[in-house]
């Protein structure tokens, strides 16, 4: 018994980060009404992968994040299989970088995600473009990345607590 | 003993590297296939998404109702602090409408004696069913959102789609439940619109800004800012004369429109099912050979 309720504690746990970046995946899509969220939503998708695959990388295997991917082309008639690429890049640079930013002040961390969001906002441009067979008028992309980028933070605020109850063994 | 774990260990975790990386190769594969599938097989793709949307709606459809709510209470704040200021505007309105409202009367009355004396045939009335927009895909690829009607209420795809302001996009996917409409500020919306007062037909073309232009437009046309544009019904997709928007800026080479809707009090729109009344009417080209002389 004893031994079936740790099982069933560490899988919850387990699978708050992926479940989290799921609820924010579907949150993005809600017919928000704030103006800053009329032309473009941020990528919450990115900001969780990023922290995620610094953080609980042991949580948030490539499966999850090629099934988000999906699900938010599928969710925002993005060309299918184009923010499952990004997300999967995304977490494929970052994942060797681990050991430099775990432990760094947030600022470092703040730091890296700046230099990965204008590369997912250029690839995002690029693969969408070739998709839609037109050039995607680049300016609302570029307002997504610094938006992104601004919101950083206070993610990580809400991620924090969330990292550390999926934690495998209490840090 | 020590010595074997050791070297298990040293075994294991490039096993474990190789499986993880030959996992990530898959997966990238898969993805660009995906890519590469929605480009060969659209339909295919429509019917997943189409399926998925249907399946995920409930959720939208739950959660969409208080995010309304607290957007739409920004709002009226934002009405209550402004109230005094706009019963001035609305009572100078009023006072301006009730003239006009005279006006139209007796305009109407003039029309229908003449459409009688003429014998001029009627559009058919379009059916309709209204829906609440239930997601907004909000990306900065796509302008689309998703509304709670779909082929169970009557909705096809490319039905017009409209709220009180004016014409908000077409139907690009219906699904059982729900239908995704695509905004007319979309990168890939084209819809066939008049200038109404110089009659000048042209199509509006999105492009992912609130400010969609007015493509090819003759090198003739009168067109200024301030002109209505409204849909021309050519093509037999959208019934004439919805309101569209009013012409924003005239350049050397651009118009631009700023659409009546304003997008960020999309809540219900009205699907408007339209059948086309026959051929081209003779009268439109007449129309058309006369504003250009």
């Amino acid at each position: 018994m004893g031994d079936w309720l740790q099982w069933a504690d560490r899988s919850v746990r387990g699978a708050i980060p992926v479940t989290i970046t799921v609820m924010l995946v579907f949150a993005a899509s809600l017919p928000w009404r704030l103006p800053a969220f009329v032309e473009v939503t941020p990528a919450f998708a990115v900001m969780a992968v990023f922290y995620w695959t610094i953080y609980r990388p042991e949580r948030f295997p490539y499966v999850a994040t090629f099934g988000i991917g999906v699900l938010q082309d599928l969710l925002a008639a993005t060309p299918l299989g184009m923010t499952a690429l990004v997300l999967l890049i995304v977490q494929g640079v970052v994942a060797p970088q681990r050991t430099f930013f775990r432990g760094k002040p947030f600022l470092v961390i703040w730091w890296g995600f700046s230099l990965v969001m204008p590369a997912v906002g250029l690839l995002s441009w690029i693969i969408s473009s070739a998709c839609f067979g037109a050039l995607v008028p680049p300016l609302p992309i570029v307002v997504q990345v610094v938006l992104t980028l601004l919101l950083f933070p206070i993610f990580v605020v809400f991620f924090r607590p969330l990292g550390v109850l999926a934690a495998a063994r209490p840090e | 003993m020590r010595v074997g774990r050791g070297r298990n260990l040293v075994l294991a975790v490039p096993g474990r590297v190789f499986a993880q990386r030959f996992g990530y190769a898959m997966l990238a594969c898969a993805a660009i296939t995906l890519m590469i599938l929605s480009q060969a097989e659209p339909r295919l793709i429509e019917k997943l998404r189409v399926g998925v949307t249907d399946t995920v709606s409930p959720i939208f459809a739950f959660f969409s109702q208080p995010v309304t709510t607290i957007a739409g209470g920004f709002d009226e704040l934002d009405g209550i602090l402004s109230a005094h200021e706009r019963n001035q505007s609305l009572e100078h309105d009023n006072a301006q409408l009730r003239k006009w409202q005279a006006v139209a009367e007796q305009l109407g009355y003039e029309n229908d004696m003449f459409r009688r004396m003429l014998k001029v045939v009627p559009d058919q009335r379009a059916r309709f069913v209204t829906a609440r927009v239930i997601a907004d895909s909000g990306g900065p690829f796509i302008q689309m959102v998703m509304v709670n009607a779909g082929q169970s209420h009557g909705v096809r795809k490319g039905q017009a789609v409209v709220n009180h302001d004016g014409l908000v996009g077409r139907v690009l996917e219906a699904g059982q439940h729900t239908a995704r409409v695509l905004l007319l500020t979309d990168l890939n919306s084209r819809i066939p619109v008049v200038l109404e007062e110089s009659r000048d037909r042209t199509i509006l073309r999105g492009d992912n800004s609130p400010h969609p232009s007015l493509a090819f437009l003759a090198t003739d046309a009168r067109v200024k800012p301030g002109d209505r544009v409204v849909t021309s019904g050519e093509g037999g997709m959208f019934p004439p004369a919805l309101d569209v928007g009013i012409v924003s800026a005239v350049d050397k080479d651009r118009a631009t429109v700023q659409p009546f809707v304003v997008w960020e009090r999309l809540d219900y729109v009205t699907v408007l099912d339209y059948v086309v009344p026959g051929v081209l009417p003779e009268t439109r080209r007449a129309e058309r050979a006369g504003s250009l002389r």
